[in-house]
């Protein structure tokens, strides 16, 4: 294998790092802003979006172009084509970070709504299943990326107990109401954020073991009926 | 190894196959059933016994001094090795293509028309009914038709590539074995072999060497990896180029060595 091939495989990755670690940055920061009330955080995040769309399209670019030159087969492949799915989450997430960015500015034209701790742990664990997929990715960690993918129902859990919670202080709190769908975006914005680290995970599967394992139980039980429906 | 896909017909099955220069083993234990109307493509670095491989199915190394076989080579069940096999028919059933076209010094036409003359053909409207038929098959007769008794020499490369290939059709083989037909041909020149060749697998069996690891991930359904003569790998071309299970396929194709 030609060295030069090495070093822009390994480009590509530094680059995907250098993209997750924006990406953890503005999310980690759009939480942050929740947290702490904080107009000017909030704002930067929104200004640093634009650095995250660039590194998409430099990144997308440069295996498009890696794609050409080498026609890469097998483990070689699957990176690539890993990357180009896994850099479209990332996008997606440096898109929620601000999307969540928005809704703080518009909730700080509201009094606090009764502190809810539990969003702030809920931010946490998605931040730490993002970090977690990203870790698996640069290490080849299958296991990681299992575990990780574990941990997007314990999200999906939170997000329907903290719903729950939001709607009782609605309906205790009338004065609370124009603030509470803000807070259900950004919960929504954080469950997504487990969906987007559980796909990072699944691609980092395929990568190292060439499994698809995107939607396995779904994918059967078409395939059962396709299959039953074609011999009837 | 077994046909990769269960449902697939074997046209040739390779049972224990040893094969040596002088004291030399160029191939080892090699067992492989080769699927019939498919294009099965065989990849290995320089020397791996690819080559080798090839010209054993239609005993082509018969004619290599001090050369020595053991094992099968199974023709639609029937060993080719067996003492009673014609092999003048054997090779007319399993035709060859070289990496270096070979067109004889003569015309377009009897250089197509060849093998049926030395097969005791002597109708001229039946030879030149089977000589358009081939050159059409090999998708050259409307570059030639006009042009039938100029030498076979005039021709350009990728032009006399096809033309063996007609030459190799017209005696109706059942296998055609091509030991990397296009590696000395321009892209547009290969585009046209490996079309040709997705067009010859409805009628044909084809087992095809090539160095290039695009033309086989492009041409065969099956790919083959042969290493230090013994053979490593037999999958379907997309698991051979997306997922191949040993560590060794997985280098050579991606080009950690070889």
């Amino acid at each position: 294998m030609e060295r030069k091939f090495e070093e822009e495989l390994e480009e590509i990755k530094q680059s995907l790092l250098s993209l997750g670690s924006k990406v953890e940055r503005n999310f980690g920061d759009a939480i942050s802003s929740l947290i702490d009330r904080d107009p000017v955080l909030a704002g930067d995040v929104l200004a640093r979006d634009p650095l995250v769309d660039l590194a998409e399209v430099q990144l997308d670019e440069h295996c498009l172009y890696v794609l050409v030159r080498r026609q890469p087969v097998a483990r070689d492949l699957r990176f690539i084509a890993s990357t180009l799915k896994v850099v479209k989450d990332l996008e997606r997430v440096g898109d929620m970070a601000s999307d969540i960015a928005e809704h703080v500015l518009a909730l700080l034209r509201y009094p606090p709504v009764r502190d809810f701790p539990e969003i702030a742990e809920m931010g946490r664990l998605a931040q730490q299943m993002l970090k977690r997929a990203l870790d698996a990715f640069v290490k080849h960690d299958p296991q990681l990326a299992r575990e990780v993918i574990a941990d997007d129902d314990k999200v999906d859990e939170m997000h329907s107990r903290i719903w729950d919670s939001l709607v009782a202080v609605m309906s205790e709190e009338l004065s609370s109401i124009p603030a509470v769908p803000h807070l259900f975006a950004i919960i929504k914005y954080l469950e997504r954020l487990g969906d987007h680290s559980s796909n990072v995970a699944e691609m980092v599967v395929f990568m190292v073991e060439g499994t698809d394992i995107r939607h396995s139980v779904k994918i059967r039980a078409i395939r059962e009926r396709l299959a039953a429906e074609s011999e009837s | 190894m077994k046909v990769p896909r269960a449902m697939e017909q074997a046209k040739i099955e390779v049972s224990q196959l040893n094969f040596y220069y002088g004291s030399q083993k160029a191939l080892s234990n090699i067992s492989i059933s080769i699927p019939a109307n498919r294009v099965t493509g065989l990849i290995g670095p320089s020397g791996c016994g690819k080559s080798t491989f090839l010209r054993c199915l239609n005993r082509m190394n018969d004619i290599i001094p001090h050369t020595r076989v053991e094992g099968e080579v199974k023709l639609d069940g029937q060993n080719v090795y067996d003492p009673a096999m014609d092999v003048v028919e054997l090779r007319c059933r399993v035709g060859m293509v070289f990496q270096k076209s070979n067109p004889f010094p003569k015309s377009i036409f009897d250089n197509v028309a060849y093998g049926l003359r030395v097969n005791g053909w002597r109708d001229k409207r039946e030879i030149e009914e089977r000589v358009e038929q081939s050159l059409r098959s090999a998708a050259l007769w409307d570059e030639v038709k006009d042009r039938l008794r100029e030498s076979a020499l005039d021709l350009s490369g990728g032009q006399q590539q096809r033309l063996c290939i007609a030459r190799a059709l017209a005696i109706r083989p059942e296998v055609i074995l091509m030991d990397e037909p296009a590696s000395a041909l321009d892209p547009i020149a290969t585009a046209r072999i490996e079309d040709l060749i997705q067009d010859l697998k409805r009628e044909y069996t084809i087992v095809i060497v090539t160095h290039n690891m695009q033309q086989a991930a492009r041409a065969s359904d099956y790919t083959a990896f042969f290493y230090l003569g013994e053979l490593v790998e037999f999958a379907d071309t997309k698991v051979i180029f997306t997922k191949p299970t040993q560590s060794r396929t997985e280098d050579y194709v991606t080009g950690r060595f070889g």
